[in-house]
């Protein structure tokens, strides 16, 4: 819906809710107090008392369900379109796992309802946690971080806990430089000094690079395996070796589980501890952004050192167990984001060992199938078997038509996709990220990979038109520099 | 199911599967783009993985369950519970039973905002960048502050990170916690800042309230922030512009963290009276209590800071068209671009949660905003004034409290609440957990959910239980 | 491009020489490599900085850079108008877009900076 401002021809903003404000209009319905009238200032001191009340919008309820109805159309979605962004897993979310988690008995049930009166909660977490354990591998697995970087501070703060246990002090985390962003931002929060090992050209890790950076001051090396290049880590074993003579611990960044699950086990390459991001690998909804959830793995040697509370399972009573003297602590408040581990555990349920496996079979199948069909038309910097994802390059296209991956990237728009990830991982130039999932089906891989051929061609014989996308949505190229030299952060009164 | 022997087949394009719901590919397709890849079966397209880290065997989870299995398995799982719509609650202490209007999750419940990713394609997400921009707009509304972020992970987290910013923004190394901030906002604030170096001294409490004198006492040039809870833990309000005052007077900031955001409709807000940043919990504004998550961290700051704002941040600008449109913006903070620079590790947050705040706090507007707060306060004074009658249950402190208050109990809080909840009323949290001095002491909470006649039914409970 | 009268350091900051003291800015080729420039972060007047050390940093949208000081010393002025228009960093790098004027502690430290026949080589714009 594109209101037009028919005076001048020219589109007009779309409304934000304070435009839609009447004095006086409301939208909501609450009862007139059943309990005594006191004057406010004699329940609370006149000091205290709000002067102006907050200027939030005064709109009625059909304001507000049309708003946000046009909004919502605004968004595009997994639900909507294909959505292929590398490292981000965009399968599908079924329907029925949003019916389970708002059971009233999950929805409604307060973190400190007595422990007899949670029982069902924390079998929940507690079946969750042995189905994860057994699916990754590790000995035990926490549910308390929101997210996957959120996973990756409780990871590292549980290895610099176990150094400190051992009286050893070490300073270093290695990353690769492909890694995500997040793992040296996490290993500079937990006070960490990152050093940066470079992938060799088969965009492995460099294994060489690696035995000359890891010594007696390095703590950790994070990984991601199948790596942001949607790789898998040939030389693992070696790593694994290398890290672990020399006293450091292997943590792995779990965004790319989707790709090996019921293949091998992250616990069987020999990492200490892993997030899993059930936002991606167990289909919990990203929200435009979140909630996650990013469950942490760990072997038996850190479980000490996990936050608390703990769910421990007596028989067929469940109870939280906080009296663990080696704890990290808490890194948020009650146990998690539990309406997701509702989604993750009936996911798993409902796949079951065989139905996982052929997940990653497919997913894996899938990019394979398309990287296939577009490795002609585009440059490929690392030609080999991809798992669930592969990076393109769109150098080419710059180099010969001034059309970069942004550019292309916002084409793809108008051919009704969401585009994949671009500019990532940084170590390959003018980057196209793609992640098919296992959830798609071959009608629409090859609209997508049509289109994306398409737009190759267009680069070529039409370089304007990619250069100028996108053209069909429903704002055309935004202005970032200005988003950026001047903050509007916030909606003010004109 | 397909019979699998050792040494870790795959299933190939030959092979029978069964076809599951969620996995559309079938064994025709299959075996056509195993053809175009060039490879003969499934299983050659992991022969990157050396075999020593093959699983060999199926992996051992219980058999896969239907549709109506599923849901008869976590039905009865869900009934195992014991929830607010089947016990009165009066429970709080950081997590509230507040009444969300039908339109809140019909809306943020669509799969258009459900099942979309970060906004990272601004022209094709419009609706999720706006519905953000809306609710920082609206938080700044409420909290009085300058600029708010686009959602943290939860309030606890959010106070840990506002002790970190407080850090960077003023090169020391010290902050000062009240002890009448949430116990779990405490440990997470410890657990954050012990890798940074960044010392964290207790305050303690008297009669319900910070501890002005030992804060006073306590502020030295090395002190980054105060930070406060208000209401606090126990449900009494601060004097706020007081602990304002002091740490500006020491060259530190005011971080002032807000569990229950409601409170905000009938209090001077913390940007009001001089708080720097606002650390808070978004739950009560619209969703659900989900067994403590997700929920919804807010941060809110003065516009000064905002280059030192953790997360994202939405900010309008206009597109090749001169038309208003929205975008992430100031990016350059964030560990995707700053990586072991960055702010903060956060990525992920609770976009979701912020659009259903954002629609809660429409749809209460102006008028009702102030009023479901009005409702909260004058209720929970009824039932404070109803308990404080009721001989040997007595009142912990006389201060002022917004819709929580703490009482003594004659018997052991735990014993009140066994009691209770075979009366079908989920009772107060008891404080001896966190506070060994306080074990004889009960955290009530009651909000608009909860009738006169509700409230009456729990004191002529007490009554008994003397 | 590169004026010939500058001194050019290896992280693409330029020196101009004014009497004793020196004006520091980023070069062309830094600039361009950043594009829009939205957002330059100085010290105050009156800080010290130390050479080859951070001092700064400057950000467009989608990067972000330390700026490094070329000379050991004192700022004793900042470039006011970049805080409203960095955009001049990208339109006139060497004029309007100078960022910090620098006492020096030892004038002889320009000595370790590149003529411009030096730096053009560096970046890859000339041959060697």
């Amino acid at each position: 819906m594109t209101p037009f401002d028919n005076a001048q021809g020219r589109p007009r903003d779309f409304p934000v809710i304070f435009d839609f404000s009447v004095p006086g209009r409301v939208g909501s319905s609450y009862p007139n107090p059943d309990v005594p009238d006191t004057p406010l200032e004699q329940l609370i001191p006149a000091s205290q008392l709000r002067k102006e009340p907050a200027a939030l919008p005064e709109v009625s309820e059909l304001d507000v369900v049309r708003h946000y109805t046009r909004l919502s159309h605004r968004n595009f979605s997994i639900d909507e379109g294909f959505y292929p962004l590398g490292s981000c897993t965009m399968k599908y979310n079924p329907k029925i796992h949003e019916d389970a988690a708002r059971l009233a008995g999950f929805a409604r049930l307060h973190p400190y309802a007595p422990a007899e009166g949670a029982q069902g909660a924390l079998r929940l977490i507690c079946e969750l946690e042995e189905l994860l354990a057994e699916i990754s591998g590790m000995d035990r697995v926490t549910f308390q971080p929101a997210a996957g970087a959120h996973g990756e501070l409780t990871g590292l703060l549980m290895i610099r806990a176990y150094f400190e246990t051992r009286g050893e002090r070490r300073t270093k985390v290695i990353v690769p430089d492909s890694a995500h962003g997040t793992n040296p931002a996490t290993a500079a929060m937990v006070g960490y000094q990152v050093v940066t090992v470079k992938s060799d050209a088969r965009g492995n890790m460099d294994v060489r690079a690696l035995r000359e950076a890891m010594d007696g001051s390095v703590a950790a090396i994070m990984l991601t395996n199948p790596n942001t290049l949607g790789l898998f880590e040939e030389p693992i074993l070696d790593v694994e070796e290398i890290v672990h003579r020399a006293g450091g611990q292997l943590y792995l960044d779990g965004a790319n589980f989707n790709a090996v699950l019921g293949v091998t086990r992250p616990g069987d390459q020999g990492f200490d501890v892993m997030h899993m991001n059930l936002h991606k690998t167990f289909t919990t909804p990203h929200g435009g952004g979140g909630p996650g959830a990013g469950a942490v793995g760990v072997k038996a040697h850190l479980a000490p050192f996990l936050p608390v509370p703990v769910i421990e399972r007596d028989g067929e009573r469940f109870r939280l167990d906080d009296q663990r003297p080696q704890s990290i602590g808490k890194i948020r408040a009650f146990y998690g984001n539990f309406g997701n581990l509702v989604r993750a555990y009936a996911y798993i349920r409902s796949m079951g060992a065989d139905g996982l496996r052929q997940v990653a079979e497919t997913a894996v199948l899938n990019a394979n199938y398309l990287l296939a069909r577009l490795r002609s038309r585009f440059d490929l910097p690392y030609d080999r078997l991809c798992k669930h994802e592969f990076v393109l390059s769109g150098a080419r296209q710059k180099r010969q038509h001034g059309v970069a991956t942004r550019d292309m990237a916002k084409r793809i728009l108008d051919y009704g996709f969401h585009a994949p990830t671009i500019y990532f991982p940084l170590i390959v130039e003018e980057a196209i990220m793609i992640e098919p999932t296992e959830t798609e089906s071959k009608r629409t891989l090859d609209e997508f990979a049509d289109a994306m051929l398409a737009i190759a061609r267009e680069a070529q014989d039409d370089p304007e038109v990619v250069k100028t996308a996108p053209h069909s949505t429903p704002v055309k190229r935004l202005d970032e520099v200005r988003a950026a030299r001047q903050p509007d952060l916030r909606w003010k009164p004109r | 199911m397909t019979p699998r022997g050792r040494g870790g087949n795959v299933t190939t394009g030959v092979e029978r599967r069964t076809q599951h719901k969620y996995i559309p590919a079938t064994d025709a397709e299959r075996e056509e783009m195993l053809r175009t890849i060039g490879a003969a079966s499934v299983e050659e397209l992991f022969a990157d993985i050396p075999s020593r880290v093959r699983l060999d065997r199926p992996l051992r989870l219980p058999p896969a369950l239907s549709d109506p299995e599923l849901m008869a398995q976590l039905r009865a799982m869900a009934d195992a519970n014991v929830h607010s719509d089947r016990a009165v609650c009066f429970l709080g202490a950081g997590a509230y039973d507040h009444y969300v209007p039908s339109v809140v999750w019909h809306l943020a419940g669509r799969g258009e905002f459900l099942t979309a990713y970060t906004p990272y394609q601004a022209e094709l997400m419009q609706g999720e960048l706006q519905a953000g921009y809306e609710y920082q707009s609206m938080l700044c509304e409420i909290t009085g502050m300058g600029v708010a972020n686009a959602s943290m992970y939860d309030g606890a987290s959010a106070a840990a990170e506002a002790a970190v910013m407080a850090k960077d923004l003023t090169g020391r190394g010290e902050v000062l916690v009240s002890t009448a901030v949430h116990p779990e906002y405490r440990q997470v604030i410890r657990t954050y800042t012990a890798p940074l170096g960044l010392r964290v001294t207790e305050i303690p409490y008297r009669h319900g309230l910070t501890d002005l004198d030992a804060v006073a006492r306590a502020l030295s040039p090395r002190t980054a922030a105060i930070i406060i809870q208000h209401p606090n833990f126990f449900g009494c309000l601060e004097d706020g512009a007081a602990c304002a005052e002091l740490a500006h007077r020491a060259g530190a900031l005011l971080v002032c963290a807000v569990a229950e955001p409601l409170s905000l409709g009938i209090l001077e807000p913390p940007g009001a009276w001089g708080a720097d940043i606002v650390a808070g919990e978004g739950q009560p504004l619209g969703n659900h209590l989900n067994f403590g998550g997700p929920y919804l961290g807010m941060l809110a700051t003065r516009q000064e800071f905002v280059r030192r704002i953790p997360g994202r941040l939405v900010g309008a600008t206009v597109d090749a068209e001169g038309r208003r449109g929205f975008v992430l913006t100031l990016q350059t903070r964030e560990q995707h671009i700053r990586r072991e620079k960055a702010s903060s590790n956060i990525c992920t947050n609770e976009a979701l949660l912020a659009l259903a705040a954002a629609i809660y706090m429409a749809s209460l507007g102006k008028a009702g905003f102030r009023k479901v707060s009005e409702l909260n306060l004058r209720k929970a004074a009824y039932a404070r004034e109803a308990i404080r009658e009721i001989p040997k249950f007595r009142l912990a402190f006389e201060v002022p409290t917004f819709n929580e208050f703490v009482v003594r109990t004659p018997l052991a809080p735990e014993e009140v609440n066994r009691r209770l909840l075979a009366a079908g009323i989920l009772g107060g949290a008891p404080l001896g957990r966190w506070y060994p001095e306080l074990s004889d002491a009960w955290l009530v909470c009651v909000t608009e959910q909860r009738t006169k006649a509700e409230i009456d039914r729990l004191v002529a409970l007490l009554e008994g239980f003397r | 491009m590169y004026p010939k009268d500058l001194r050019y350091s290896s992280e693409h900051e330029w020196v101009r020489v004014e009497g004793g003291r020196v004006r520091v800015g980023i070069t062309r080729f830094a600039a361009d490599r950043l594009t829009d420039v939205v957002f330059v972060e100085l010290p105050a007047a009156g800080a010290k900085v130390t050479f080859m050390q951070p001092f700064g940093v400057v950000e467009s949208v989608k990067a972000v850079s330390d700026l490094y000081a070329p000379l050991s010393g004192t700022v004793v002025e900042v470039n006011p108008a970049l805080v409203d228009s960095p955009e001049v960093v990208n339109s006139d790098p060497y004029g309007k877009g100078w960022m910090i004027v620098v006492q020096p502690d030892d004038l002889r430290e320009l000595e370790r900076l590149m003529p411009v026949d030096q730096y053009v080589v560096a970046i890859g714009e000339a041959a060697p």
